[in-house]
């Protein structure tokens, strides 16, 4: 689409509110508009599904109220002077992900995350679904990886000890009459865009498979899975850091400075850095590290989603990954949502997918959950509200063009961008670490010779879960450590020795919701109510501190304040 | 392995007497108690008013349950404390027990099974709460344990959800601690907890009552800044337009205790939707022979005195339960004006000249009369005052002199007296 094009469209739709321009092999948008949802319109407008000159918004937009980014509070100069090889920007699933693939190489690695945990945005709040990449054409960045990650999901969880399950998704149809148009949709799948297992099975077979599944008939896509994604973000950090690499939590970065289209160095809350290569994978907050380097040639648009956990008594309802499917949907947002039965036997419904401004608000609202129930209600009859524990929110991180970018920078030299992560980025990511990881190596062996680290050990073993154990297991490690006999969260069948395996864990986050992550207390049915004072009674007893000084997640959020009367 | 006539499984109220009961009508008993202290919650109840039905005293939780743990001990029964259920299987000569503890992990051989696991409270998540995921929202009995067990302040000026009676009794400790108590906010029109609960613990503390009310959103990134207020409408919906911020650090919730039954549901236990407990019959044995419940896990009960009750009757039917006893059940039903009744099912073989039957109304009643019928006759007939879904009403009944067949259905009912 040519750029007179674009500003008459714009025009026909907006009058002289808003015009594109080319930029530096950018379709920049200027100009002012009310709300949101217009500047969405006007960009998506501009966008080419999947093309490579990206749209990058600089509209102004009246509803949007200037937000920084949330920052640690944390001040100090642990990393002052660091000269890594390679700066890692994000510990989600992206920057992790790539950490451990780097650690096959004698290389310093530091990797940077503002929050004071591992996967605490996008790639701890989203369904876990190992996508079969059913709904994406040949051509696109998504449609590359997801196949290759998706295969690569059976190894890369027994490398890391983490649990996948390949269940298998139903997209299922209601209505009879549609069966010769989507055996048609199927067999292109199959064959242009090599979804190889991909096939449609009747409504008898669909019930045979998931009794409460009534439809008239479904595409089946066996090699679909599920996965804990801050279990296996957590996992591909723990196991970088055993081959060398650092994790550096509560670390946001503040500002680069450029010099002769070079990262000269890369300000954070604890000091000055100066690496040889940054690899830009902040998620939602990528545009803002592009900008900063310099390198500004893509705009994130934040989506946001919500979903719902089930109690595990609903996980008996249905043991794969299913949803209905209306062709008349718009297909241009992402997923449509479904079930989920997760790999710990909860049901897990949703998401949605709301334009936001808000990169960082994971607020929840009551009308998410009522959208997708009402639609998830038709995937399964026997789904009831009554039946939640709890329900979270993630932003997404696309472009306008919907595709994956993974690139070095375009104007700056030492950059590379592993942006746009949105679903599939999950499925994607182990595949796209091991291009990134090419890419690095390529780039920083002209630099200097690269050898491979011969220390590196791409098994990772996770604490045990004694819950999942037989008898004779369970007890052989009790005789070892009789805390594994003391059981301290009732809902999820957690140990006092999970939890103290959880905090001398590589990357300890001692705080009550890091031991949640890592080990599960408080994840089941009473939501801690009953463990959350034992765990932070715990937690405190380890690290030698009074109770009072142990918090939530981050510093700030203190759990109690003092001594009682 | 370990063979015992009665499993007891909790070692709160419900489960000592249970335990103790089912010693004295000649049971070899073995309890099981997952903390590591006998007492349940009764542990971390400091306040007093316990024990005024069953002692006509006012007694403290940990002084209440002390009498039962005394007794417990002198009687030289056993508990396994710090020691945890995994699982349980049915076999020819009653169930197999598995127990995980710091010696490893045991199987334990039972003829007879109590269930006296007591009750969860219901989180913010459950009552549509949303907004950020801040410290600070605590359940009443979380923000208990943190006080009077830890000797920690989990909060300096709190709003309170819920006008359960755990809710009211917070309102007035945190009140004591020095914090500041905003108010209690009740989505129904009329308070949940006893009416003792209120004047002792808010109006003598001038805490304001909200009645439909409802907290619809928390704020806050790290700790809890504030909560939004709504007013509800008749079917508790939050009325658009009423949204009122109050500023605190803390989000306090008595919104409901729901039995736990996660180990009745795993044995095929049959369990009442109204009660969200077994379905038991006079003697406390659920649909799954041999296998009783008693206490908060049968229904959750205002005062603890009713729950040694339960647990005395489950422990002695326990005790004298019989492999392969034939039982012939019929339906105890509870009208439309009443919440639930317990039991639901009488056993018409069983002795039946003492019969406990424990119900609620649904709605707060005037001057009112329960009805009771076998087979549409009346046989038995009550006259209330007022009658209060907070307060639980109990009864004994001789029914040893009707005429029942296993076809015979006995059924409750409320009518509403006209006023003078």
């Amino acid at each position: 689409m040519n750029i007179r094009r674009i500003n008459w469209r714009l025009k026909k739709r907006f009058g002289p509110a808003v015009t594109a321009t080319l930029s530096e092999g950018s379709i920049v948008l200027s100009g002012r508009l009310p709300t949101w949802g217009e500047v969405i319109e006007a960009c998506s407008l501009a966008a080419v599904k999947y093309s490579t000159t990206h749209v990058v918004n600089d509209i102004r937009c009246d509803e949007v109220k200037a937000r920084p980014m949330r920052q640690p509070t944390l001040r100090d100069t642990a990393l002052e002077g660091r000269k890594p090889d390679v700066l890692i920007i994000g510990g989600g699933i992206s920057g992790a992900s790539i950490a451990r693939e780097l650690s096959k190489w004698k290389l310093d690695i530091l990797l940077v995350e503002k929050e004071a945990d591992l996967a605490l945005q996008a790639s701890g709040r989203n369904d876990g679904e190992v996508h079969p990449g059913i709904d994406l054409s040949r051509g696109s960045l998504k449609h590359h990886y997801v196949r290759r990650g998706n295969a690569m999901y059976d190894q890369l969880c027994r490398e890391l000890d983490v649990p996948f399950k390949r269940v298998g998704q139903y997209v299922c149809f209601e209505k009879a009459w549609l069966k010769p148009l989507i055996a048609l949709y199927c067999r292109v799948r199959k064959n242009r865009d090599g979804i190889a297992d991909t096939k449609l099975i009747s409504g008898e077979e669909l019930r045979r498979r998931e009794p409460n599944l009534r439809f008239a008939f479904a595409i089946s896509n066996p090699s679909s899975g599920c996965v804990c994604p801050y279990g296996l973000t957590i996992a591909y950090a723990e196991n970088a850091v055993q081959n060398g690499a650092e994790v550096s939590l509560n670390t946001a970065v503040l500002g680069m400075a450029v010099q002769d289209g070079k990262i000269h160095s890369v300000a954070t809350n604890r000091g000055t850095v100066y690496p040889a290569l940054v690899i830009n994978a902040a998620g939602v907050f990528a545009e803002e590290i592009a900008a900063m380097a310099g390198d500004r040639f893509f705009s994130i648009h934040p989506r946001r989603g919500t979903n719902s956990i089930l109690d595990k008594k609903a996980g008996v309802y249905m043991h794969t990954i299913a949803s209905v499917m209306d062709i008349t949907r718009n297909t241009h947002h992402s997923k449509g949502g479904g079930i989920l039965h997760t790999v710990h036997g909860n049901l897990l419904v949703g998401p949605d997918a709301i334009e936001t401004w808000e990169k960082e608000n994971t607020e929840t609202h009551r009308e998410s959950i009522d959208r997708v129930f009402q639609k998830q209600q038709r995937t399964m009859r026997a789904l009831s509200r009554g039946d939640i524990i709890t329900y979270f929110t993630g932003v997404r991180a696309p472009t306008f063009e919907e595709d994956f970018i993974i690139e070095m920078g375009r104007k700056t030299g030492n950059i590379l961008h592993c942006a746009g992560i949105q679903s599939p980025g999950l499925t994607a990511a182990p595949a796209v670490a091991l291009d990134i990881e090419k890419m690095a190596v390529g780039y920083l062996s002209a630099l200097k010779p690269v050898a491979r680290n011969e220390n590196y050990d791409p098994i990772r073993h996770g604490p045990p879960v004694l819950r999942e154990m037989s008898d004779e297991q369970r007890a052989a490690l009790i005789r070892q450590n009789p805390n594994y006999g003391v059981i301290v969260c009732r809902c999820e069948e957690v140990s006092k020795g999970e939890i103290l395996d959880a905090l001398r864990s590589p990357i300890p986050v001692p705080t009550v919701d890091g031991i949640k992550k890592r080990v599960r207390p408080g994840m089941g049915r009473c939501q801690g109510g009953f463990c959350s004072p034992l765990v932070t009674q715990i937690i405190a007893e380890f690290l030698g501190c009074p109770l009072e000084e142990v918090r939530k997640s981050s510093g700030e959020a203190v759990i109690t304040y003092g001594k009682t009367k | 392995m370990l063979t015992v006539d009665v499993l007891v499984i909790g070692g709160g109220p419900a489960g000592l007497a249970a335990a103790i009961a089912a010693h004295q009508n000649g049971a070899a008993v073995l309890l099981i108690e997952r903390e590591a202290h006998l007492g349940g919650i009764l542990k971390q109840c400091i306040h007093d008013g316990f024990g005024l039905v069953r002692y006509g005293e006012k007694l403290s939780g940990p002084e209440y349950a002390g009498r039962f743990i005394d007794e417990f001990h002198a009687l030289g029964l056993e508990a396994r404390t710090l020691t945890f259920v995994t699982r349980i299987q049915k076999t020819s000569e009653g169930f197999a027990v598995t127990l995980v503890n710091r010696d490893g992990v045991e199987t334990v051989a039972a003829k007879a099974l109590v269930l006296a696991t007591g009750c969860r409270e219901r989180t913010a998540k459950q009552v549509s709460i949303h907004g950020t995921r801040p410290a600070g929202v605590f359940t009443a009995g979380c923000a208990q344990h943190f006080t009077n067990l830890l000797g920690q302040l989990p909060t300096r000026k709190c709003v309170i959800l819920g006008s359960g009676d755990i809710g009211l009794i917070m309102a007035r400790r945190l009140t004591l601690e020095g914090a500041q108590v905003l108010g209690v906010y009740e989505a129904k029109s009329t308070p949940s907890g006893l009416t003792r609960n209120i004047h002792q613990c808010l109006r003598d503390y001038n805490i304001p009552l909200y009645l439909s009310h409802t907290v619809t959103r928390v704020f806050g990134q790290d700790r809890l800044t504030a909560v939004e207020i709504s007013q509800v409408d008749e079917r508790m919906n939050p009325i658009p337009g009423t949204e009122q911020l109050v500023e605190c650090d803390a989000l306090i919730l008595s919104v409901g205790l729901i039995p736990e039954n996660e180990l009745a549901e795993g044995l095929g236990v049959a369990i009442d939707p109204k009660t969200k407990g077994p379905i038991c019959d006079a003697g406390l044995m659920t649909s799954v022979p041999g296998v009783f419940s008693c206490g908060n896990a049968l229904h959750v009960n205002d005062l603890v005195d009713y729950v040694s009750e339960s647990g005395e009757a489950a422990g002695k039917s326990a005790a004298r339960y019989r492999p392969g006893q034939q039982r012939t059940l019929i339906p105890i039903t509870a009208g439309e004006g009443l919440l639930y009744a317990v039991p639901q099912r009488l056993d018409v073989a069983a002795d039946r000249s003492a019969v406990t039957l424990y119900f609620r109304s649904r709605e707060n009643l005037g001057p009112c009369r329960l009805v009771i019928t076998a087979d549409g006759r009346e046989i038995y007939t009550r006259r209330y005052p007022f009658l209060r879904p907070p307060e639980m009403e109990r009864l004994e009944l001789d029914l040893s002199a009707q005429a029942l067949t296993a076809a015979s259905q006995i059924k409750l009912e409320i009518e509403v007296m006209e006023h003078d």
